[in-house]
């Protein structure tokens, strides 16, 4: 095999926090766009501007506050001690934290879109027949956006697979636990190590390269032909 | 248009005034950032060129040069990168020099936490040990050496958290989510001593010396300003500067 172990080890690990990131990002991120979609409330634009903070923070400002306010004198560092459950920084759940604000917008975004283009007419014809809002909720407007959905979670997984600069910030790079194939890279190219970037970066691009490849082709969220 | 004449004149003034003002570009390891920026201060009063810095880590500054960064110097955290890049051709011969050599400290933000440092890595009292990445880091290096003279190396392994550099190593530190690391001197130290939180300076016999090599690139072969500012660099001024902020010199 030409990656070596600590390479296979830091892309399972990538693709773990990935993971359990889209699963949590499903469960938190789906109300939220569900709100958005279909709130008259003034708080729709504040709100709607908070969720697509990240896409325009830069890592470092967003990986920052997180590791302040993850440490000891840090309200989350504070709650998450007294919950007995320590400090997140340097932890794979503090990795998911980070990650779960870090693709937010990548998740809500598309489900909330696929929610507006519902329109109302679907889920009134369902309250006519009397299903319950839970009711209309689980069988209209989720099988309707659908293809919304498998485009979010491709593009909540791609975006924290390429996740960097917040993992830098409050990894402490521990092998298994937090170093993800992005660092592994970094690491490679501070160390003058090229030739080990250089696989490494192959199998990341040709692995972005793919899931795109999936979203444009299959195109879930475009035209019927 | 017409309130911007007088001001284009006098910019063509001022070349025209300081012929031999020459303007340099040089990039520094980030661990020499503070007094990198009191000595470019010192020198640009005594002299009339100016200096540009980029800060960044030594690995990438290297990585930049090789690929064309428009960079006339480099004062590294190692001495790995400027022999490479005399070697290769790309720094100047017999340009290179040792400006500055690093000083270790097991440091915490707590005022009480490090009174004796190899009993306090022996009790292991303390949630995570942060040390510069020993791969990249010439101070990580150290560090890693400290531990093993020390015996205490297996020990603590799974206790290490690993900054990308120094500045990270000192800022899992600083926001106390690792209660003690290995982090510069200069770091923690102002007019001589250290300022804040508690720290032990490791004996120097330790770990091998952390040489900070310079060397002139060829890019800055002909520039006056960066042969004035090596120049400089050892030079009385400036020595005292580095010392201030926690530095040996040779």
């Amino acid at each position: 095999m030409w990656l070596t172990e600590t390479d296979l080890e830091a892309i399972w690990l990538t693709l773990r926090v990935a993971t359990v990131t889209t699963l949590i990002l499903f469960a938190v991120g789906t109300p939220v766009a569900w709100w958005l979609a279909r709130t008259r409330s003034r708080w729709k634009g504040p709100i709607g501007a908070v969720v697509a903070l990240p896409l325009v923070l830069p890592p470092s400002v967003l990986g920052f506050y997180l590791l302040v306010a993850m440490g000891p004198n840090g309200p989350v560092g504070q709650l998450t001690e007294r919950l007995g459950i320590g400090l997140l920084p340097f932890t794979f759940w503090g990795l998911v934290v980070a990650s779960v604000f870090y693709s937010f917008p990548f998740m809500v975004q598309p489900v909330q879109n696929a929610f507006e283009a519902i329109g109302d007419r679907p889920l009134e014809a369902a309250a006519t027949l009397r299903a319950s809002p839970l009711d209309r909720f689980f069988s209209v407007a989720l099988p309707l956006s659908l293809p919304g959905l498998i485009t979010a979670g491709i593009l909540t997984f791609a975006h924290t697979v390429g996740e960097f600069g917040v993992v830098l910030m409050i990894g402490g790079n521990i092998p298994g636990v937090t170093r993800v194939a992005s660092v592994q890279i970094y690491d490679y190219v501070e160390a003058l190590e090229y030739a080990n970037a250089h696989r490494l970066a192959a199998v990341m691009l040709v692995f972005s390269f793919l899931v795109l490849l999936i979203l444009y082709v299959w195109n879930p969220g475009g035209k019927k032909r | 248009m017409q309130p911007i004449r007088p001001v284009l004149a006098a910019f063509c003034l001022m070349g025209v005034g300081s012929a031999a003002a020459e303007k340099a570009q040089i990039a520094v390891a980030a661990n020499f950032t503070a007094p990198m920026k009191a000595i470019i201060a010192s020198f640009e009063q005594d002299t009339d060129h100016t200096v540009k810095i980029s800060y960044g880590s030594t690995g990438k500054l290297y990585a930049q040069i090789k690929n064309g960064a428009p960079f006339e110097a480099l004062l590294a955290a190692d001495q790995k990168r400027p022999e490479l890049l005399e070697g290769e051709g790309v720094g100047v011969p017999s340009s290179r020099f040792t400006y500055a050599i690093g000083t270790l400290v097991l440091w915490s933000a707590d005022t009480e936490k490090v009174e004796d440092g190899p009993a306090l890595l022996e009790s292991g009292d303390f949630n995570k040990l942060s040390i510069a990445n020993p791969k990249l880091a010439p101070y990580g290096e150290a560090a890693v050496e400290t531990l093993e003279a020390l015996g205490q190396k297996a020990a603590i392994e799974p206790k290490l958290v690993r900054g990308e550099n120094i500045a990270q190593t000192y800022q899992f530190v600083d926001t106390g989510n690792a209660d003690i690391g290995f982090v510069a001197l200069s770091q923690v130290m102002k007019d001589g001593e250290i300022s804040k939180g508690s720290g032990w300076i490791v004996p120097s016999d330790m770990h091998a010396p952390i040489s900070q090599d310079a060397v002139i690139l060829n890019r800055g072969k002909d520039n006056l300003a960066v042969t004035e500012l090596f120049a400089y660099l050892q030079g009385e001024k400036a020595e005292a500067i580095i010392h201030a902020f926690g530095y040996e010199t040779e």
